[in-house]
């Protein structure tokens, strides 16, 4: 079926649109493939509002039946919609079947499943081309720049069909002494095959991050020795390493009914397992839940951008995002389905990486000067992760994107984001670079709420757009007045302790 | 100090609220004014002061096998736990402290024996710095409408009042001593701010002496002539912050509140403030929540849900914003009063002048505020504040509550207001330290016959000097212009950690944006004044200015050549910005609370 064939009504004149503390609007309404448009006008001065359809979360229609009679002159009707970046919108839309017609539209065609008849599908704006690269880094790539890898880790392309492991990119980082077989037992013993690969390598003393899925470990306490020895590969010779369950001990036991499981202390001897934090450091950590494409990635990310400068600029970040999220098969599509407002309750709908911005604000709002980025880019995120242009967030796994012709067929927003042009209005204005780790407070008085995404259609909005326009003029000026030598004030150099893993799950509590 | 038994103990552990941070030995001194702790290790020093005016209680706790426990709780919500080695030492010290923090007698007050550097000259003037009288004239008062007077120049038709009054013209002698005699403690009606634009004005006083069917025909008269003082409408509100229940309660006491009947023009609202002691409570659960040691996200919400205090403070935003939209909006004058007319109406009259006037939000005009709506309409500060060993019912926390909703707006809106958080928080520290005379006291009556000008100082002055510290550096004067109409759904109101939470520096931002912005602004600051300098120095070596030591004009022409350059290489900043300030507002307090408990950020 073609996508205008959910079009009854396409245009309706003398609609009234009303906002949140804005004066209502009367115009044309205009519902196409993927937008509603409304239009106070026809010159090219008109007032105009685009919607992405699939920014709809969800759309409630009342009628007013004048006369009783439904086709009788001044029947009416309003269409509520509620849309996934929070925003509200009434519509008042004269005729009652246009009405009713408007409404269904948005509702078929806001909820499209079919990735190719999706928006970044179409969109073709005349300053892109769809030959410039796509994407920011490819885990070769994120290799070959970390040369505290090479000596003990290896590039594995045992995936490269996504045979192994459906939800991984087509390479891994895995243990150098571990080969390709041992990949494809260990993967049968994880959750959808989600074989411990690493996820980050401290650059100052070498410890990783890995993330895995679950072991099947099932009531019968299964083992795998192949699972066993890439573990013991990852220490390669020290001590011990903590592997860190993000659910509770009881969650974990009943996982096992389910097939699922944890690490037996018996098979798993050289690895220390946490259900909460715990006092550690300089260890090596292995993080997973149960499935390991949700709070793990959770986990793993956030760890980086505590951990890591380089994860902390605009390019760093968008690149963290990229390996950690969309690469490592956070099933975006899946979760990102509906939002808040919706009455369909989709199983696999879930937040979790809103719950990172906001985490990532939290941080930001802690260590206000720590990162590159400013909260806008966290907002754009935040919008661009459930409607967007773009094919970033698109589909649920690389292997679907591949299936799909994503990066041949829709533009990339992060290559987007970093144009020079685009880039400035998400920098931090007072970024100053820290080699040191920064460790968030996790106290409940330290946590506050994110009204800068939960209360952006307010009038709260305005003041602190007033307040950031402030900042910016505050460091222009001092900039101006610096001079050339502006620079020097940028260099100033930072100690370059050794920081262990102390407290990181401290951190993690917060999940 | 004859209360002092013994002035040092050493091998005395400071415990923090952290268990897994190691606390080190030092040593604890008492002296007249303070508590010192001192811990000494290898490389470093830290003292943490407190001054026994702060001290709110002293509470021995069960003895333990590490030590003798001392809890001292503050009332600027700093919390000290102290371990002694010998049940002798903590008993010693916590006799000296009872005594030491509760003076029974107010020329025991820190006030008194501060002397800093200032002649007589310097005293006088400081205590005429800020004046009411001149806020008056500020308003453009006396006009045809309202006088200012001095009827009450000897307390005697309102001892609690201040000596001028704002009443409207045309109510007489007798109208103004009638309707005295009908409200509670003789607070009749009287003007707090009188809105130029719209000609509406904020009145105050206490509840009626309505009881069930009392009136009172001077009183009424009164609201008369309020309400004719107001050309531009036809009625005044008559708000009373109280809850109803608690307003009926005491009719029957022969108190109460007015009945619509006996007033004409009048439209009276209840506001639904708590009193005093339902306050005190309230705090004292929050404070609880505060000190919770490591409390899970519901324990915390819960908690703060239970005290009841951010519900009180939208209470009190709510009647303050009420007040400012009659006055600005329907241009409405509204007279004001709780039960005496010194708490509630204190706090909601103050919102509602910070809300309507945008002097009020600036260094200097906040002072002008609180001075004219506190001090001198008789907020008992020293009962309240608990300064002297008295009635710990009358205590309660009221004007850092008022306090807390200016630090709510400000939080709304970043680019109003002149000065910073840590204004709000020092001058709540300098209302319980009693180290200047400004808050010793519970009306003008009591301080003039205190002679407080004469024996002690005031604070403005101290904190004018210091207000560089206290500058918002986001403060935009453009948009001084406007009334504030800020929002009081609850989502809006968080909850104060730099206020409640101020010593427990491991919670706070590790980075501070406000020093930051302070620190560049300050730049531009200095860099201006080197410009100016400079100047001046080319124009004495011109010949233009013939004294080295004379003040800085405005440049003259031949200067021009400089100004055209406000770049010059003079203006440098080298790279002084710190890569990782660990700031919060521990550095803006006099009095050396040097206490960190930096929850080890970046080691």
């Amino acid at each position: 079926m073609e996508l205008s064939e959910h079009i009854k009504t396409a245009n309706v004149e003398d609609v009234t649109l009303r906002r949140p503390f804005h004066p209502a609007l009367r115009g044309t309404l205009c519902v196409t493939s993927h937008h509603l448009l409304f239009s106070d006008g026809k010159d090219e001065a008109s007032w105009q509002l685009l919607i992405l359809l699939k920014n709809i979360d969800a759309i409630e229609k009342s009628v007013e039946i004048l006369f009783g009679y439904p086709r009788a002159v001044g029947s009416s009707g309003t269409i509520t919609i509620k849309c996934k970046d929070l925003l509200v919108l009434q519509l008042e839309i004269p005729g009652m079947e246009e009405c009713l017609n408007i409404a269904s539209s948005i509702e078929a065609l806001s909820s499209l499943e079919s990735v190719t008849e999706m928006y970044p599908f179409f969109y073709r704006p005349s300053h892109l081309t769809l030959s410039g690269p796509w994407g920011l880094s490819s885990m070769e790539q994120y290799y070959k720049q970390t040369e505290r890898l090479w000596d003990r880790w290896r590039i594995s392309t045992v995936n490269s069909d996504y045979s192994v492991c459906l939800s991984y990119p087509s390479a891994v980082i895995v243990p150098r002494e571990v080969d390709d077989d041992m990949l494809i037992r260990s993967a049968r013993f994880r959750q959808g095959g989600r074989f411990p690969v690493l996820s980050y390598c401290h650059h100052r003393n070498g410890m990783v991050i890995m993330r895995s899925s679950q072991p099947l470990t099932g009531a019968n306490k299964k083992s795998c020795k192949e699972d066993e020895l890439l573990l013991r590969a990852v220490i390669d010779g020290s001590k011990l390493g903590y592997i860190i369950d993000l659910r509770s001990a009881q969650q974990a036991q009943q996982a096992r009914m389910t097939g699922g499981g944890f690490e037996s202390k018996s098979c798993y001897s050289d690895w220390k397992r946490f259900h909460r934090h715990h006092e550690r450091d300089g260890h090596s950590v292995l993080v997973h839940g149960s499935e390991g494409t949700d709070n793990t990635l959770l986990v793993s990310s956030l760890a980086q951008l505590i951990l890591d400068p380089a994860s902390r600029t605009v390019t760093g970040f968008l690149c963290l995002l990229e390996r950690e999220w969309i690469q490592a098969g956070h099933p975006f599509q899946q979760r990102c389905a509906h939002s808040a407002y919706s009455h369909a309750r989709l199983k696999q709908e879930c937040p979790s990486f809103l719950l990172l911005l906001d985490c990532v604000w939290q941080v930001w709002r802690q260590f206000p000067l720590a990162l590159e980025f400013s909260e806008a880019l966290l907002l754009r995120l935040a919008q661009e992760v459930y409607a967007s242009n773009y094919g970033t967030f698109l589909c649920n796994s690389e292997q679907e994107r591949c299936a799909a012709g994503v990066k041949e067929n829709t533009h990339c927003l992060f290559q987007s984001l970093l144009r020079p042009d685009i880039e400035e209005q998400y920098l931090n204005p007072l970024y100053e670079p820290t080699d040191l780790v920064i460790w968030p407070s996790v106290h409940p008085q330290s946590l506050q709420l994110w009204t800068g995404l939960f209360l952006r259609w307010t009038e709260y909005a305005q003041n602190m757009e007033e307040a950031r326009e402030e900042v910016w003029s505050i460091v222009k000026e001092h900039r101006e007045q610096a001079g050339p030598d502006r620079t020097n004030n940028m260099l100033s150099t930072h100690c370059d302790t050794l920081t262990p893993f102390e407290n990181l799950m401290d951190e993690l509590t917060i999940l | 100090m004859e209360h002092i038994i013994t002035p040092k103990v050493e091998h005395v552990k400071l415990l923090n609220k952290y268990p897994e941070k190691k606390s080190a030995l030092g040593t604890l001194y008492l002296t007249a004014t303070h508590l010192i702790y001192v811990e000494q290790t290898n490389n470093s020093r830290a003292e943490t002061w407190v001054l026994h005016h702060h001290i709110m209680s002293v509470e021995k706790l069960p003895l333990t096998a590490p030590g003798c426990p001392l809890l001292i709780r503050c009332k600027t919500f700093q919390l000290l736990h102290l371990l002694f080695q010998k049940e002798r030492d903590c008993q010693d010290v916590y006799q000296s402290l009872l005594h030491l923090s509760q003076p029974v007698k107010e020329d025991e007050l820190y006030a008194f024996l501060y002397t800093p550097h200032q002649n007589q000259e310097d005293r006088r003037q400081g205590w005429e710095f800020i004046s009411v009288a001149n806020d008056f004239s500020r308003m453009g008062l006396s006009n045809e409408y309202w006088e200012i007077s001095p009827l009450n120049k000897n307390y005697e038709i309102c001892s609690t009042y201040p000596s001028i009054l704002g009443l409207p013209k045309n109510a007489s002698v007798a109208v103004v001593t009638g309707s005295a005699k009908f409200r509670s403690r003789g607070r009749l009606p009287v003007l707090s701010y009188y809105h130029k634009d719209t000609k509406a004005a904020i009145c105050r006083c206490s509840q009626p002496l309505s009881g069930l069917t009392s009136r009172c025909v001077e009183d009424e008269q009164m609201l008369q002539a309020i309400s004719q003082a107001n050309p531009n409408c036809p009625f005044i509100y008559v708000v009373d912050t109280r809850p109803k229940l608690n307003a009926m309660a005491n009719r029957a006491a022969g108190k109460g509140y007015e009945n619509e009947d006996n007033y004409s023009n009048i439209r009276f609202q209840f506001q639904g403030i708590e009193n005093i002691h339902v306050m005190r409570n309230s705090l004292q659960k929050l404070l609880e929540v505060c000190s919770m040691k490591s409390p899970s996200m519901s324990d915390y919400l819960t908690g703060l849900e239970n005290s009841g205090w951010m519900r009180h403070i939208k209470s009190v935003m709510d009647a303050g914003v009420f007040l400012a939209k009659a006055v600005s909006e329907e241009r409405a004058s509204v007279l004001v009063h709780c039960s005496d007319g010194w708490d509630r109406t204190a706090q909601v009259c103050s919102l509602a002048c910070i809300l309507l006037d945008p002097y009020y939000r600036t260094i200097k005009g906040l002072m002008v505020l609180i001075e004219k709506e506190w001090i001198s309409f008789g907020h008992k500060f020293s009962h309240r504040c608990g300064h002297l060993d008295s009635d710990p019912k009358e205590v309660s926390p009221v004007f850092t509550q008022f306090l807390e909703c200016v630090w709510q707006l400000s939080e709304q809106f970043p680019c109003v207001f002149e000065f910073n958080e840590r204004y709000l928080i020092e001058i709540h520290n300098q209302v319980y330290a009693c180290q200047y005379g400004n808050f010793i006291g519970n009306c003008q009556k009591e301080r003039l016959d205190m002679r407080l000008h004469e024996k002690t100082f005031s604070l403005w002055p101290h904190l004018l000097k210091n207000q560089h510290l206290y500058r918002n550096p986001l403060y935009r004067r453009s948009l001084e212009s406007t009334v504030l109409r800020p929002s009081t759904l609850p989502l809006h109101f968080k909850f104060w950690c730099g206020m409640y939470n101020h010593y427990d520096g491991g919670m706070h931002p590790k980075q501070s944006v406000l020093d930051q912005l302070l620190s560049l602004t300050q730049k531009q600051v200095e860099g201006e004044r080197t410009m100016t300098e400079l100047q001046r120095q080319l124009a004495v070596a011109d010949g233009v200015l013939p004294d080295p030591s004379g003040l800085i004009s405005t440049p003259t022409k031949q200067d021009s050549p400089c100004e055209k350059t406000p770049t010059a290489p003079v203006v440098q900043s080298n790279g002084s910005c710190a890569p990782l300030i660990n700031g919060d507002a521990e550095e803006a307090v006099p009095g050396a609370e040097k206490c960190n408990e930096e929850e080890g950020a970046e080691s």
